[in-house]
């Protein structure tokens, strides 16, 4: 059997707007934090993976230049909304092989305001209207209504618990709850999405120094027990892959549900055994449609969950306590370790009011463009 | 005079017709033409034009002008399944969701977007209500 792999250590720049701060200011304030709690320092590792997807060239380096810790692999990771998972699985590989004892994992990210504007796009689909990134998720949001019985109030609901977990959290964007009723009040984006459905793109860091497990020292307290990503199987047109067409005949996993089934396989757990859940939510249909992928129920039991009240703080499987990205917002490259940092503090059990109880086992889930879905399984 | 949004995608005529392949190997239909077919990778699919009526699998409206896009808003923009097993993303003519349903039949028509800095008329391929 392979090495464990442990999370040695975790740091945050908040999620938010920060006009005054670059892409690397912020990038230094999540490393520093990491590698403080690690007790990491200069020479202490030997490669570094940077999630970013609008941080341009070489931004790990500009990061790690500011510290003054170079001369290691420095890799960028592209992979849209999954760039932190992607980083954190080539890390945790890199680690399992015995390539290296101790590797910095961080994102960071500045998205420019309003609708994600993403190079992924030829620009004569721009220029036909074919890439507004909102009118993607309402029509994935229509389905689910169609399929799952999810409907407007379920949506709004989604968007009320979140927004309630993530008013504790002190790295989120929006630290004040709502109600269906504000929420439905906003307006009317791309039918069915309301504003206030949709996350915003923003700005913020996230980082962990990852290690092998030394059997002669006392055990780090958290395991990244699994760290997987796939891209998509062609067929269904509302893929991630945002294909132009798809086929009427689509029987294939998505992405997430790729994913998720090599994560349980590799840290040999399942959905059962959760005890707590970071997901994409980029939009509020979208945290229903991944509960559904990841097996946390059954297909189109989704709003299902949610009426149950499992999914919210003191239920049987909280979903999104750090608020999600419904709360936080997302900022591409960073979004996933943020997650991830978030069920780091869960498991540790430093979360305050937001803290799921007695949680020792944890997922974390990302999907978008590419399609890249990334989903992490930390234990302790 | 008025220029396609895309060479390629499909044929400005009277009617029109969007240019996809199927595949020889697996027998699958996709849209756009690509070098190999996206389901098995058997290479050198045949051209074929795809069936310009269906029915409306799902659909929204975009309210706010995204990144890129110069035409008006709001517009529609929805799935339509063809005959031949294939769902196509698209404009719609019909920009308030409330006037369009599940199944409803669909008829593919060309529609303009905006007039381009030389003073052409660009269009595009679009899913109109069918009579």
């Amino acid at each position: 059997m392979s090495a464990a792999v442990v999370i040695a250590g975790v740091g945050m720049h908040p999620f938010g707007r920060f006009d005054g701060a670059s892409t690397t200011d912020m990038g230094v304030v999540a490393v520093r934090a990491a590698l403080r709690e690690a007790s990491v320092g200069k020479g202490g590792f030997q490669a570094a993976f940077c999630g970013t997807a609008y941080g341009g060239v070489a931004t790990g380096h500009k990061v790690l230049s500011r510290l003054g810790m170079t001369g290691m692999p420095i890799v960028d990771v592209e992979a849209g909304c999954a760039s932190g998972g992607a980083a954190l699985m080539l890390a945790a590989a890199a680690i399992r092989a015995g390539q290296y004892d101790t590797v910095l994992v961080f994102g960071t990210e500045k998205m420019p305001k309003g609708i994600i504007r993403s190079s992924f796009f030829d620009p004569w689909q721009e220029e036909a209207g074919l890439a507004a990134t909102p009118s993607f998720f309402a029509l994935r949001a229509q389905r689910l209504a169609l399929t799952s019985g999810v409907t407007k109030d379920h949506l709004a609901r989604v968007v009320v618990k979140n927004r309630r977990h993530g008013a504790s959290n002190p790295d989120a964007m929006y630290q004040k709850e709502t109600s269906v009723e504000e929420v439905l009040a906003s307006r009317v984006v791309c039918e069915p999405l309301h504003l206030f459905m949709l996350c915003s793109p923003n700005e913020g860091a996230a980082a962990l120094v990852l290690r092998r497990e030394d059997p002669t020292s006392p055990a780090a307290p958290v395991t990244l027990a699994a760290a997987a990503l796939r891209s998509h199987i062609p067929g269904p047109v509302l893929s991630e892959s945002t294909p132009l067409a798809g086929l009427a005949d689509d029987p294939v996993p998505a992405p997430t549900t790729l994913a998720a089934t090599a994560a349980y396989e590799e840290a040999g757990v399942g959905p059962e055994d959760l005890h707590v859940v970071e997901c994409q939510d980029t939009d509020a249909a979208r945290e229903l449609g991944s509960c559904e992928e990841l097996g946390l129920c059954p297909p189109g039991g989704s709003a299902a969950l949610l009426d149950s009240g499992a999914t919210a703080l003191g239920g049987r499987l909280p979903v999104n306590p750090s608020g999600g990205l419904l709360s936080k917002g997302e900022p591409l490259g960073a979004s996933a370790l943020g997650q991830v940092v978030e069920l780091v503090r869960q498991l540790r059990g430093e979360c305050g009011a937001r803290q799921v109880e007695g949680a020792r086992v944890a997922l974390s889930h990302t999907v978008g463009r590419g399609a890249n879905a990334g989903v992490v399984i930390l234990t302790r | 005079m008025r220029v396609l949004v895309r060479e390629g995608l499909f044929t400005d005529s009277d009617p029109p017709a969007l240019h996809g392949s199927r595949c020889t190997a697996c027998g699958k239909t996709h849209f756009p033409r690509s070098d190999a077919c996206p389901y098995c990778a058997a290479e050198d699919p045949e051209p074929v034009e795809l069936s310009r009526w269906g029915v409306l699998w799902a659909w929204t409206a975009v309210t706010a002008p995204p990144p890129g896009y110069k035409g008006e808003v709001p517009y529609g923009v929805g799935i339509v399944e063809l005959p031949e097993g294939v769902r196509i993303i698209a404009r719609l003519t019909e920009a308030d969701p409330g006037a369009l349903a599940e199944g409803q039949a669909m008829e593919l028509v060309v529609v303009p977007l905006h007039r381009d800095d030389e003073g052409n008329d660009v269009v595009t391929y679009a899913f109109a209500g069918a009579p």
